[in-house]
């Protein structure tokens, strides 16, 4: 029980990460950091940068919620902690 | 119908409906009244959440401030929903699982201490009363404008509305209120915005318009507007920073720690079944949030182009902005710019007496641009326009039907006096569950619980609606505060309760009080100690924003930090944390056998 509430955690730190990631990329690093660079690329009349910025990170954090509690419910199903 | 009684009839209608719900939805119980009995559906949830979620701020204010800022705007978009992935991810299901009524209940527990049980009631007090004071003052406001009655009036007939619902309802009629008023916000929101992205570039989904050549040039939205911008002499409108970009990185950074952060945004969390839930409700609340926050941005440079292509001829047709007959005359301009005109959202000065109006940024540095405006005998600005106009008066600009403005009016309320409940529902159950029934008066019964709870509710009510008929002139800057608190000491403890199994209680209230002082401090350097003018200090520092450029809205995210590191130090060397706390900490790790939200010990 210890050793597998053990690395069930470290699997949830593990997917919590990951998405962070992402999460990061995509606003501070396209829509901050990056955004002058991206802006040269069009997305139609988007300049790349600012799409991310005001729209893209947007649409990003919502799929990354979805996907997290997808992932989350598998993890809680292969470690038997899941709510019965 | 004229537009007046069209006005009084739609918002009647929605608030004939709010209070049915409100009848319908009587809270029996105290979990009824605290968590509406823990059984709302996951969307409905994330529903009510969005709801709660935008404010008077999001609604009326948040286009017209992207407008003004262009690409920095952004800040607000992505930091006020990137929050969400925090919040679905570090804190909302764990808090679930834990399983009780309040945020402050959580600080109890884990770190068995009244001492840091105060000290999150005090951050929870203050952050949510100076949030409200926005929302009271934005009902005011909406009332004052839209149906002709005095500022006070509308405050009063507001408070009155969400007294019928929280104190009846508690929790579970402010759940329900808030998933019809997400209903109006939304539809009265993106319906103008449908309009004028059709009328503008032919494409009537907002967020794909933006992105489209806009219509009778061969020239994308965008493009143009950066056109217009610039020949205006305002910084270009794709590019523009709010000062520098680790000013922009770190705003966004303490928006998003702060929304996770918010008391009442988390304790919406507490009313689904099950921790699956909690997961997935973060999701769906962004959704319903994504669909404002999404158009915005249009609606945002969609308005700022119309408002310079009614005032400046030329923008539309691309000739000369500096001809004369260019600019409109003050005599022609529109009946819509006469009626905000009244509320003082738009102001005409005639500088240089030539009967024409002049909007353009007489603060520009490029001498290029300035010699042009001299020639052209331009001697200053002479319109100055109230961001809040941007979404207001923007079905009026479009020329849309009567019933579009009614719905805006019904809307702008919508989402003041939803978000106002889901603070009033904070600070009552703070102060009737944390503060007596957990501290002060232990044997209050269920019953005693529940009256204590209305009664704070009616107290908070009554109190905000005082604040928001008188408010404080710093109210304006108290978001700052609000969202720094909520960043600098709220979100890193709740965070370190979770993750960290050994985090002790001298550590938490350390760090807090540690993350709680440095936002203060650095918010009061720039506006005054308790907001009192000529207290200012800032310039014994080096002038303003002295922290690396860094503006007080962004030091909530420094002060995270200072709360975090703070936490580890104290904590290494003070006792570590009883057994059974660790244990506790264990078993809020995982979701089997959380049952729903009890406010039991």
């Amino acid at each position: 029980m210890e050793k597998s509430h053990e690395l069930y955690w470290k699997k949830v730190l593990g997917l919590i990460r990951n998405v962070l990631i992402v999460w990061f990329l995509c606003s501070y690093g396209a829509g901050i950091m990056f955004a002058s660079a991206l802006d040269k690329i069009k997305l139609g009349g988007y300049p790349l940068g600012f799409w991310f910025a005001q729209q893209g990170s947007i649409y990003i954090f919502v799929a990354l919620i979805f996907i997290y509690a997808k992932l989350m419910g598998k993890i809680d199903e292969e470690f038997d902690v899941e709510e019965k | 119908m004229s537009l007046q009684a069209t006005i009084y009839l739609v918002v009647g209608l929605t608030f004939a409906l709010y209070i049915g719900i409100a009848f319908w939805a009587r809270a029996g119980s105290t979990k009824e009244f605290y968590v509406a009995g823990g059984g709302v559906h996951p969307i409905a949830n994330g529903m009510a959440t969005g709801a709660d979620w935008m404010s008077a701020a999001s609604f009326i204010s948040m286009a017209g401030m992207i407008g003004y800022m262009g690409y920095g705007g952004a800040l607000f978009l992505m930091g006020w929903t990137g929050g969400y992935v925090l919040l679905a991810m570090l804190l909302a299901p764990y808090l679930r699982k834990f399983g009780k009524f309040t945020v402050p209940d959580f600080f109890k527990a884990r770190f068995y201490s009244d001492t840091a049980t105060i000290v999150a009631v005090i951050c929870l007090l203050v952050a949510s009363t100076t949030y409200i004071i926005g929302q009271m003052t934005g009902v005011g406001v909406a009332f004052s404008r839209f149906l002709g009655v005095s500022n006070n009036v509308g405050v009063v007939v507001g408070m009155a509305i969400v007294f019928v619902y929280a104190v009846f309802g508690g929790m579970k009629g402010i759940t329900y209120t808030q998933v019809a008023q997400y209903w109006v916000l939304i539809v009265a929101y993106t319906i103008p915005a449908i309009f004028i992205s059709f009328q503008l570039t032919g494409n009537p989904i907002p967020q794909l318009g933006l992105g489209s050549i806009f219509s009778g040039s061969d020239m994308h939205m965008l493009e143009k507007l950066d056109h217009i911008v610039n020949d205006l002499g305002f910084g270009e409108y794709t590019t523009a920073l709010p000062g520098n970009k680790l000013n922009m990185f770190m705003a966004t950074a303490s928006l998003m720690i702060g929304t996770a952060g918010l008391p009442h945004v988390i304790i919406r969390f507490f009313t689904v079944p099950k921790v699956k839930d909690a997961r997935s409700s973060a999701g769906w609340a962004l959704v319903f949030i994504a669909i404002l926050y999404t158009t915005a941005p249009a609606v945002a440079a969609m308005a700022r182009l119309n408002l310079h292509s009614t005032i400046n001829t030329a923008v539309q047709s691309g000739g000369d902005v500096f001809a004369e007959e260019a600019s409109i005359q003050y005599d022609n301009r529109p009946e819509w710019f006469k009626r905000w005109e009244v509320t003082g959202l738009l102001k005409f000065e005639d500088k240089n007496a030539d009967g024409r109006i002049q909007y353009y940024n007489d603060k520009s540095k490029d001498p290029e641009f300035l010699a042009k405006t001299g020639k052209a005998g331009w001697q200053g600005n002479e319109l100055s326009v109230n961001n809040d106009i941007i979404v207001l008066a923007n079905p009026e600009i479009a020329r849309l039907p009567n019933w579009v403005i009614a719905l805006v009016a019904a809307g702008g309320l919508a989402a003041a006096l939803s978000t106002a409940a889901g603070l009033l529902l904070a600070i009552s159950s703070a102060i009737s569950h944390d503060l007596l029934k957990n501290m002060f008066m232990k044997d209050l019964t269920e019953k005693g619980e529940l009256m204590a709870g209305r009664i704070a509710m009616a107290a908070a009510i009554v109190g905000s609606g005082y604040l928001g008929m008188n408010p404080p002139d710093f109210a304006a800057g108290t978001v700052a505060l609000a969202f720094g608190l909520a960043a600098s000491s709220l979100f890193p403890a709740l965070m370190m309760g979770i993750f960290s199994k050994t985090m002790n209680k001298q550590g938490a209230i350390a760090g807090m009080l540690a993350g709680l002082f440095a936002t203060m401090f650095y918010v009061f350097a720039h506006t005054g100690i308790f907001y009192i003018k000529g207290t200012e200090f800032y310039q014994f520092f080096g002038g303003k924003d002295f922290f690396f450029g860094i503006s007080p809205n962004g030091f909530g995210a420094v002060g995270a930090v200072i709360n975090f590191a703070v936490a580890f130090a104290v904590k290494n060397m003070t006792a570590p944390v009883p057994s059974h706390i660790a244990e506790m900490v264990e078993n809020v790790r995982i979701p089997r056998g959380a049952g729903e939200a009890t406010g039991g010990h």
